[in-house]
């Protein structure tokens, strides 16, 4: 079974440097592969596995034909990857992103499956996984917290806030999936050595057929206005026990619906 | 429980701009071995030793192993942690790919022995042993040994562990009595016992290969009637799988200061008689030739000498980490220039910074020399060119005994001021600021305790091609502060490069009129030297450690003048360059102070009688 996985190289998050001018995050530096993205990863190489064969191959967007992160991916057994690099997609918005990998994804040949994060660490709209499934008219199953393949199916348990749902639909599909579907592995010196010389085929926009002026900041639709930091975390609530502790926290619980 | 983030950035600095990775990258073995894949290498070794050894080191101090019956248990986490580094295919990156190694450069391996030091000292123990044991089979082993034993040794599948100290034979391994009797098939049988043996019994690997010193029936006495066995666990069978129980058995394991999760124990050789057909004694093939085991240990020495002093390295590097965490949290106390009633993060106040830097300063020198070592072990081994080749074994053998007791000896000072920054819950065990100074203090004593270094170096190293070896050393050191601008009088010698210069050509004037001193005095009357080795290692040292920081600054000052250096890089080279200073002022100074004890020689060291010294 051959199975596509959409990952992101992102900035390390933690020395992320400053904003550009156009309230953008610097790319210019090494980028490095969304820890999200490694669930996503090693879950195809589980199913590529157990299914007794089978690619998995990674698609990719990033500035100035990047490929740290996708090496880290490549380590840790992934066969090759496409990448997407080129000057016109500064500034993508999700829409376009989704239109640029969806083409992306077109380009391998017998793709069963598609995986992605449910969303990136840096850009957190979301967004990205189901718009891919719209502009392929594939199935779009979200939030897999359990993933399995049989016969042209794959059955997901999807997380939901009180539990998960059972669902299924045909091959080829589209999935995302949680930080919860599998314990992501570490590449090994090996993998890291056979990384180097596993195919990255790098394109820009015109390859994949589109238009490069209906991209990037040019064709998102959007602009980023201002940009402020996230509010400090509150400081915790502190309960002295005067013999009623327990009594406070059971009321604290009750408060947040937990109980 | 403190984290632990590989110091990725400052690895790559000194692989790159002081131990030279990309001339070795040109050496012939080591042509894969080409920057990026070097840094990509480590980087996710670094992840490995953060996430799943750092986390094991604080339970392992407060478990401990524990002998139970006939085995040893390793704290809860080492197995799962050991089983990680073996399956990443991590243990195999810096040996020969004939038996199935990474092919790595050495000082690639070392840098990752910093991490797994860092991560945990106690567990890299066992892979420190086992390194030995392959270089003592890799060296002098019959193809038969290899064969059997290289491979899973490599690969981490199988431990390995040296055996050499008894309880009346330890800096003096030539009184040991363990026995080896030759049988007819050419195998020996041993009997003795021996103790302090690291890693002796344990679960983390099925098999264990002790390498056992011992000695035949007409050897002649002391070190010249020492042989070198190879004592199984479990005896091989052709095919590679283990057979027989050996009757080598764990007797004991010692209660220790620190590295309280290594189990250091006692072996018993022969004891049982269980080896029913074999006879008594436990099974033992020699290595290479009898009473030669001496001089085999000497091979391995430079090696085994270094990767103690990276232990103290990489608790040095942990403690750092640790206590700026601290100092940039703990709020006490107004620090000069704070606003009226506003309290202060004790990183601002100016005796927490001076030790913040002091930490800094010693751990990044330390770093410099470990790895400007390796580096030189891996010229010396594989340089085509014999005169390269020749200098960097020399240069091997002069630092051997320096890295070992320098890196050691700051070791249990970074430790200290590590408890000292964190004030009283620093006393308190459950910080662990405790347990690195505990762990730290063995690193002085086991390999050859630092006075054993100081012999070394002033016995064995200074004589060196008639001195001409130190005197090497020391032109080197000069060449570094001409390009520091230091020996310049017309400069106006305000910059930090021209400041770190002629501190540095103070402190090689130091060392060029101490050393004048020991030849002279030395030669005549080696108790005079002896006498005064332990100050003289220390001034060599720190001077050898401020060389190594001059270099340091030049490289960081060139890549600033480069261009195009900004954010986090530039900020990296502009620390390098203030850091190097401090040590060129603040550090590198006190070797001044240690001519007058190394001038003082051997007068009144006898002068009182041993009951007078009992009072």
């Amino acid at each position: 079974m051959n199975v596509v996985v959409c990952v992101k190289q992102i900035p390390d998050p933690a020395d992320p440097g400053a904003l550009e001018e156009d309230h953008t995050l610097k790319r210019d530096g090494k980028l490095i592969l969304d820890e999200s993205d490694s669930y996503g990863v090693e879950m195809a190489l589980q199913l590529a596995d157990a299914a007794g064969g089978g690619d998995v191959t990674l698609v990719s967007m990033a500035p100035n034909n990047e490929t740290s992160g996708l090496r880290t991916a490549l380590a840790m057994g992934a066969a090759k990857a496409v990448l997407v690099s080129d000057d016109a997609l500064s500034g993508a918005g999700a829409l376009d992103t989704a239109k640029v990998l969806a083409a992306a994804i077109k380009r391998v040949e017998g793709a069963d499956l598609i995986l992605a994060a449910t969303e990136s660490s840096d850009g957190y709209t979301g967004t990205v996984p189901e718009q891919i499934a719209a502009v392929l008219d594939l199935p779009s199953v979200t939030f897999a917290k359990h993933v399995e393949v049989a016969d042209g199916t794959v059955k997901v348990q999807r997380q939901t806030e009180s539990g998960f749902d059972e669902c299924e639909a045909p091959l080829p599909a589209l999935v995302s999936v949680t930080a919860g579907v599998v314990e992501p592995r570490y590449p090994s010196f090996k993998g890291i050595m056979a990384a180097k010389s596993k195919p990255v085929d790098q394109v820009t926009v015109a390859d994949l057929g589109l238009d490069p002026s209906a991209v990037g900041w040019a064709g998102a639709g959007q602009e980023i206005v201002d940009v402020s930091p996230a509010p400090e975390r509150q400081a915790g609530e502190v309960i002295e026990d005067e013999g009623d502790a327990h009594q406070k926290i059971v009321e604290f619980l009750d408060g947040l619906k937990v109980l | 429980m403190a984290d632990y983030t590989p110091p990725l950035r400052d690895i790559r600095f000194v692989l790159e701009h002081l131990a030279g990775l990309d001339d070795l990258a040109k050496l012939e073995p080591f042509g894969h071995a080409d920057a990026a894949s070097v840094f990509g290498v480590l980087a996710e070794f670094g992840r490995l030793m953060s996430e799943v050894w750092a986390p094991t080191n604080a339970v392992g101090d407060a478990e401990g192993s524990r002998h139970e019956g006939d085995e040893v248990r390793t704290p809860a986490g080492f197995r799962e942690a050991y089983r990680h580094y073996v399956a990443g295919g991590w243990p195999a990156v810096p040996f020969d790919v004939d038996y199935q190694g990474g092919g790595f450069p050495w000082v690639v391996g070392i840098a990752m022995q910093e991490m797994l030091n860092s991560a945990n000292m106690a567990l890299a123990m066992a892979p420190l042993l086992t390194q030995g044991a392959i270089d003592a089979i890799a060296f002098h082993g019959d193809e038969a040994q290899k064969e059997t034993f290289l491979r899973p040794m490599v690969t981490g599948a199988w431990s390995g562990t040296m055996n050499l100290t008894e309880p009346d034979a330890g800096s003096d391994v030539g009184a040991l009595r363990t026995r080896a009797v030759r049988q007819d098939d050419g195998t020996y049988r041993i009997t003795g016992q021996k103790v302090f043996i690291t890693f002796g019994e344990h679960d983390l690997t099925e098999q264990i290969v002790h390498l056992v010193l011992a000695r035949t029936p007409e050897a002649p006495p002391g070190t010249k009637g020492i042989s070198c066995f190879i004592v199984p666990k479990y005896l091989v069978e052709e095919d590679g799988s283990l057979g027989d129980r050996n009757d080598v058995h764990v007797v004991s394991i010692e209660h220790k200061m620190g590295i309280r999760a290594s189990p250091t124990c006692v072996l018993a050789f022969g004891e049982r008689g269980d080896g029913g057909a074999r006879g008594e004694g436990a099974v033992g093939y020699l290595i290479g030739e009898e009473h030669a085991g001496m001089r085999y240990m000497f091979t391995m020495m430079n090696n085994a000498r270094l990767g103690v002093g990276v232990e103290g390295l990489g608790l040095a590097e942990r403690a750092y980490q640790q206590a700026v965490a601290y100092a940039s949290e703990r709020v006490q106390g107004r620090a000069p220039g704070a606003s009226p009633g506003e309290s202060s993060t004790i990183i601002d106040h100016p005796d927490v910074r001076r030790m913040l830097l002091t930490m800094k300063a010693f751990t990044e020198a330390m770093r410099a020399m470990c790895y400007v070592q390796a580096a030189q072990i891996d010229v010396a081994k594989h340089h085509p060119d014999e005169a390269a080749a020749t200098e960097a074994r020399e240069l091997v053998e002069l630092l051997t005994p320096i890295v070992k007791s320098w890196c050691t000896d700051l070791a249990e000072t970074v430790t200290s001021i590590g408890i000292q920054v964190h004030g009283g819950v620093g006393y308190v065990e459950e910080t662990g600021a405790a347990q690195h100074y505990r762990d730290a203090k063995i690193t002085q004593i086991y390999e050859g305790t630092n006075g054993i270094q100081a012999m070394d170096l002033v016995g064995r190293k200074l004589p060196l091609r008639g001195g001409a070896v130190v005197r090497d050393q020391i032109s080197r050191m000069r060449a570094t502060v001409a390009e520091l601008g230091g020996g310049d009088p017309e400069g106006d010698g305000e910059g930090d490069l021209a400041v770190i210069g002629a501190r540095l050509a103070e402190a090689v004037s130091t060392l060029e009129a101490a050393t004048g001193w020991m030849f002279e005095h030395g030669v005549a009357d080696p108790v005079e030297a002896l006498s005064v080795a332990t100050p003289y290692q220390r001034l060599f040292a720190t001077t050898v450690g401020g060389w190594l920081m001059g270099r340091s600054a030049l490289a960081a000052r060139a890549a600033l003048d480069g261009g195009s250096v900004d954010g986090s890089e530039r900020s990296f080279f502009e620390a390098k360059v203030v850091t190097a200073r401090f040590f060129a002022e603040r550090l590198l100074p006190e070797v001044h102070g240690l001519v007058g004890p190394v001038m003082a020689g051997g007068r009144g060291l006898f002068a009182l009688t041993p009951a007078q010294l009992a009072r």
